[in-house]
């Protein structure tokens, strides 16, 4: 698994990807933080990082389903598939060698933004009066959907062979599970049902880890959709179709 | 370490392109695999390989069986795929340490294990270049490289020499006999040439179906049966009597001079035709003995089930 993770995370480094996904996540959220009057930190007056908790699952909706993409469509498409699979590696090996990889890149870009925790932490009035348990719990939030995102991303590139198709798919999935549930209970026909399908999306989770209360049953959520994911990209690739 | 496939069917769809073959190759032999395109050759490899499941039946590698033990397979076996697939934004030392450390090559040996690869495989002017920029034929020595890095017992090419120059086709060639010594080989082709060169014994499938498995000089025996001759001559002769000699099964005209004549087993009829020109005072321009090449072989077995 460790070499799979090794070569997918140096081929991240080799090609663009890696420092493009990093630079594009960090000038978003950074012209987002301080730069946009809307949504900057300065002009609102208040000392939280809202803006990169709630903006920030919508840029990973596109940017994760990126670095995903070519996982198993690039290696299908250009025969790579059969070197890996002749080689004496599980198939959990390899999707959990590449998974962790997208997971990685993911974090190395969503580090640099610990910044802006000391940056408005001094900016307070008085300086420190930061809500530290709100967003130690964001991050860990973030991250999970992060986790989760790559998951989802895994699969969509793991049934097709065109990269397209994968980075669609994906984001429209990281879509529903972040946000369409939410918005799906909101339709007048669930009657009490309404709170069982909120709970089946991610928001629902995240906002309530964002409180800095970090419940396991948020966590166990997050870990179960990702693993339930990866299983289902393992059942796709034992399938061996074709 | 034996390679053994017994009852192999692969399905897909509807269509078996792999219909009940059993075979097996002993440790220490060069098998060539023959077949025309599309034969099941390499459907037959993947599943010896563990890339594609087979619907039934079961290869075994070392005693070990490619669907409840692949890993065990893979870790000795070494392969070459057909369109020889490689990541090609690696380095050559980049990808063939990549590979060894799959096989848990590491440190020092995997060092110096890339390193006699890159010289066994004639690699060394090109080593420190990125693969997409290797021409075809080093591409291929990458390919052969990396299958043997971790100096597998067991051996599957999947046609090794298609696409390479007349040089190049000859040093690979070579290359495989010197590294196959207490080996399992076995490897596709469509050059019969390269299976007299190389192997010991020959495996011709076509449509899925086994018709031939046997060594070398057994198929060429069986062929021999029905040597023939073609005699030119200057001047017209009646075909009716070239028939009349003895030892002769069958005249064909080919020119109205020119003529295959078939020859009973055994017989050697050449003295008798000189002969029968020198009575007739005709000037023989031609007489050439055709034996039963490889490729007669290849197209009469694999012909047999179009009939």
């Amino acid at each position: 698994m460790i070499r799979v993770l090794t070569k997918e995370f140096n081929s991240f480094l080799n090609s663009l990807i890696a420092y493009v996904v990093i630079g594009v996540f960090l000038t978003g959220m950074g012209l987002l933080m301080w730069v946009f009057p809307e949504t900057s930190v300065l002009d609102y007056g208040y000392a939280d990082m809202d803006t990169l908790f709630s903006l920030g699952p919508y840029v990973f909706i596109f940017l994760i389903p990126a670095i995903t993409m070519r996982s198993f469509a690039e290696e299908r498409k250009s025969g790579t598939m059969e070197l890996l699979l002749t080689k004496p590696l599980t198939d959990w090996d390899i999707i959990l060698g590449k998974f962790l990889a997208c997971f990685l890149l993911v974090l190395f870009a969503l580090l640099p933004t610990v910044i802006y925790y000391f940056s408005v932490s001094a900016l307070g009035n008085p300086a420190g009066n930061i809500d530290t348990p709100g967003v130690i719990g964001s991050y860990v939030g973030l991250a999970l959907l992060a986790g989760v995102f790559c998951s989802i991303g895994i699969v969509a590139s793991s049934i097709t062979s065109n990269q397209i198709v994968a980075f669609i798919l994906a984001a429209f999935l990281c879509f529903i599970v972040f946000s369409g549930f939410e918005s799906m209970s909101t339709l007048n026909v669930w009657s009490a049902n309404a709170l069982l399908i909120k709970q089946l999306g991610i928001l629902y989770h995240y906002e309530a880890l964002s409180k800095g209360l970090i419940d396991s049953r948020d966590v166990i959520y997050f870990i179960s959709v990702g693993a339930l994911m990866l299983l289902i990209s393992k059942i796709i690739l034992s399938a061996r179709s074709w | 370490m034996s390679l053994v496939v017994k009852n192999l069917l692969k399905q897909y769809g509807s269509q078996n392109a792999v219909n009940a073959i059993s075979f097996r190759v002993e440790a220490g032999e060069i098998v060539g695999f023959l077949g025309p395109n599309g034969a099941g050759k390499s459907t037959t490899m993947k599943i010896a390989t563990g890339y594609v499941p087979p619907t039934s039946g079961e290869v075994s590698v070392a005693g070990f069986d490619v669907t409840t033990h692949p890993l065990e397979v893979k870790k000795i076996t070494g392969y070459l795929p057909e369109h020889n697939p490689l990541y090609t934004d690696m380095y050559v030392h980049e990808y063939l340490g990549f590979v060894g450390r799959l096989y848990g090559i590491h440190g020092k040996a995997l060092k110096s294990r890339v390193q006699e690869m890159v010289e066994l495989c004639g690699l060394t002017i090109e080593q420190n270049k990125k693969i997409e920029t290797l021409s075809k034929g080093y591409r291929q020595r990458v390919g052969l490289a990396q299958a043997l890095i971790h100096n597998p017992k067991v051996l599957i090419l999947d046609e090794p020499t298609t696409g390479l120059d007349p040089n190049q086709i000859l040093e690979i060639r070579s290359l495989i006999k010197s590294i196959s010594k207490n080996k399992t080989v076995i490897f596709s082709t469509h050059i019969m040439q390269e299976v007299s060169a190389l192997c010991d014994r020959v495996i011709v499938i076509n449509k899925g179906e086994l018709v031939a498995d046997d060594s070398l000089s057994n198929l060429m025996k069986l062929q021999g049966k029905s040597i023939s001759l073609v005699v030119e001559f200057e001047g017209v002769v009646d075909d009716h009597e070239l028939g009349k000699i003895s030892g002769v099964n069958n005249v064909v005209k080919l020119d109205h001079s020119k003529f295959r004549v078939y020859v009973n087993e055994g017989a050697d009829v050449r003295p008798e035709i000189f002969r029968y020109a020198a009575d007739r005072k005709l000037s023989l321009l031609g007489l050439k003995q055709e034996e039963g090449s490889l490729e007669n072989i290849f197209r009469e077995l694999t012909a047999k089930q179009e009939a």
